[in-house]
């Protein structure tokens, strides 16, 4: 086996799947929650859809250290413009300050990011900030270790102008099947939806996820013993 | 008269460089940091916050402390356990401690676990992961019980129960099968000696002795030495007498003035 101490040592990476989902209204951000070193699953449950303001969140891929600070950073600035502003920041500002750190530091930096939000002046907008610091708006974006399975998919089942269901259930079904061919990807979907009246976070625990090809259901596990019952998507 | 080098005025020497090059390319290890191949764990119970660690501290394969401390103060509401490099987790925990009671002062208020875990990470982050701390901080604060893990390059999560160090994989297996919501205090101290314990007996870099700290609203017990799962099992049922002093072997004694000959050349010495 592969799993050495070395591994314990290395830096945490979220070999990951991470989705943003433009629709008819709004964003659709969606994530895994595996956190790995090496071999070893450092947290199995963790959040990748972080929030940056009320109306934009993004979902953070790479080093688990350098993407919680620049995170932390965008935050901190964003405050302070939302303050000199008297409103709101756009998912364009937040997205360039995200853009503006991955690129001047990129030397330093392994981490990509897909950033989500609604604003009044553009709606519903996602913007990739990928490896080198480039900004890229798209209609959908993909990103980490699982988005490689994904490609083709999104290519055939995104469309334009989907509904607010539409898009969650896209985004699901693609997490699951990056979850399911993807080793560095797993645990539960996460999603977060951003629209005019605000954001809504969703939870799919993963023996509740879709089964895909040669996956077989549940048998005699731990959570059958217990006799506990998965808890319903969770709304905070 | 022989010729000797003599040092030069003032200056460092690097003879030891040369020397420690040659020694590494004839493939001479240096020497070890003292780390302390770890168990620690920490888990959220009904009314607080439960940390646990073993007492190994090891350089190498050499045990070098039975019973050491890797429970380390931060705030009277704070704890963090450390693994990793000893050092580096002593003057990380010492640090932040120190910037904490300052900004205490400074605030009047109760230290937040999410301050010290924000000073820690980005301290940790600066160095990139050179600066060998792993730790688990947990405490209770005015929003409530806290449990983060954080790691050398500066990551952090936030969890209901948490392991790390070496042992960590055999203590999560503990946490993992045994671990729910809403622990009182005394199933909660049982399943963290569990895991420590788990730790001490499977994996070689922890051993010794559990150290057990409970934080409450208000209140903390710091539970040094909780168990003692590895007495001295062997002692001697006659007891043990050493000699009050060294024998004496040898009584002849041989004159050095007259195998060395002392050559007096150069100046005396003036101040």
């Amino acid at each position: 086996m592969d799993l050495n101490m070395n591994d314990l040592n290395q830096p945490h990476s979220m070999g990951t799947t991470i989705i943003g989902v433009t629709y008819n209204g709004g964003v659709v951000l969606g994530a895994d929650s595996r956190t790995s070193t090496g071999m070893y699953v450092a947290n199995r449950a963790s959040d990748k859809i972080t929030q940056l303001t009320d109306n934009v969140y993004i979902c953070r891929s790479g080093s688990a250290a350098d993407s919680q600070i620049v995170s932390d950073y965008v935050r901190y600035f964003l405050h302070q413009h939302t303050i000199q502003l008297g409103q709101p920041a756009t998912v364009k500002v937040a997205a360039n300050l995200v853009r503006l750190l991955s690129y001047n530091n990129k030397n330093m930096l392994q981490t990509g990011i897909i950033v989500g939000g609604w604003d009044k002046y553009e709606g519903g907008k996602i913007y990739g900030v990928p490896l080198g610091g480039t900004i890229i708006e798209q209609p959908f974006a993909i990103g980490g270790s699982g988005s490689s399975y994904l490609y083709g998919f999104f290519d055939q089942a995104w469309r334009e102008g989907m509904t607010r269901e539409e898009a969650e259930q896209l985004v699901v079904k693609a997490v699951s099947l990056a979850i399911a061919r993807d080793g560095a990807s797993g645990g539960v979907v996460r999603t977060v939806t951003i629209n005019s009246e605000g954001m809504t976070r969703k939870f799919y625990p993963g023996d509740k996820l879709p089964l895909w090809h040669e996956e077989l259901e549940p048998h005699n596990s731990l959570l059958d013993i217990l006799n506990n019952p998965g808890p319903e998507p969770m709304n905070i | 008269m022989a010729v000797t080098e003599l040092p030069s005025k003032g200056g460092f020497s690097f003879d030891l460089c040369r020397r420690n090059d040659m020694l590494s390319k004839k493939g001479t290890k240096p020497p070890s940091y003292r780390k302390t191949g770890t168990t620690i764990v920490g888990l959220i119970f009904q009314d607080g916050v439960i940390l646990g660690a073993d007492t190994r501290a090891t350089a190498g394969s050499i045990v070098c402390d039975k019973n050491c401390e890797k429970i380390h103060y931060m705030a009277p509401n704070i704890y963090c356990c450390g693994a990793g490099t000893a050092a580096d987790t002593e003057a990380v925990t010492d640090m932040v401690s120190s910037q904490l009671q300052l900004h205490r002062y400074h605030t009047a208020r109760e230290s937040r676990v999410v301050t010290a875990l924000t000073l820690l990470k980005s301290y940790l982050f600066k160095y990139q992961g050179h600066v060998q701390a792993a730790l688990v901080l947990g405490g209770v604060d005015v929003t409530g019980p806290h449990l983060h893990t954080i790691y050398p390059h500066g990551s952090t999560d936030t969890l209901p129960f948490a392991t790390m160090g070496s042992g960590s994989l055999a203590a999560m297996a503990v946490f993992e099968s045994k671990y729910r919501e809403g622990l009182t205090k005394e199933e909660g101290i049982s399943l963290v000696s569990e895991a420590i314990c788990s730790g001490i007996f499977n994996d070689l870099g922890s051993g010794s002795n559990v150290d057990i700290s409970v934080i409450t609203k208000g209140h903390k017990e710091y539970l040094r030495n909780h168990q003692l799962p590895n007495p001295r099992s062997y002692v001697s049922s006659k007891g043990y007498s050493f000699p009050k002093k060294t024998d004496v072997l040898l009584t002849k004694i041989t004159p050095l003035k007259e195998k060395v000959e002392v050559i007096e050349v150069g100046d005396a010495m003036e101040e």
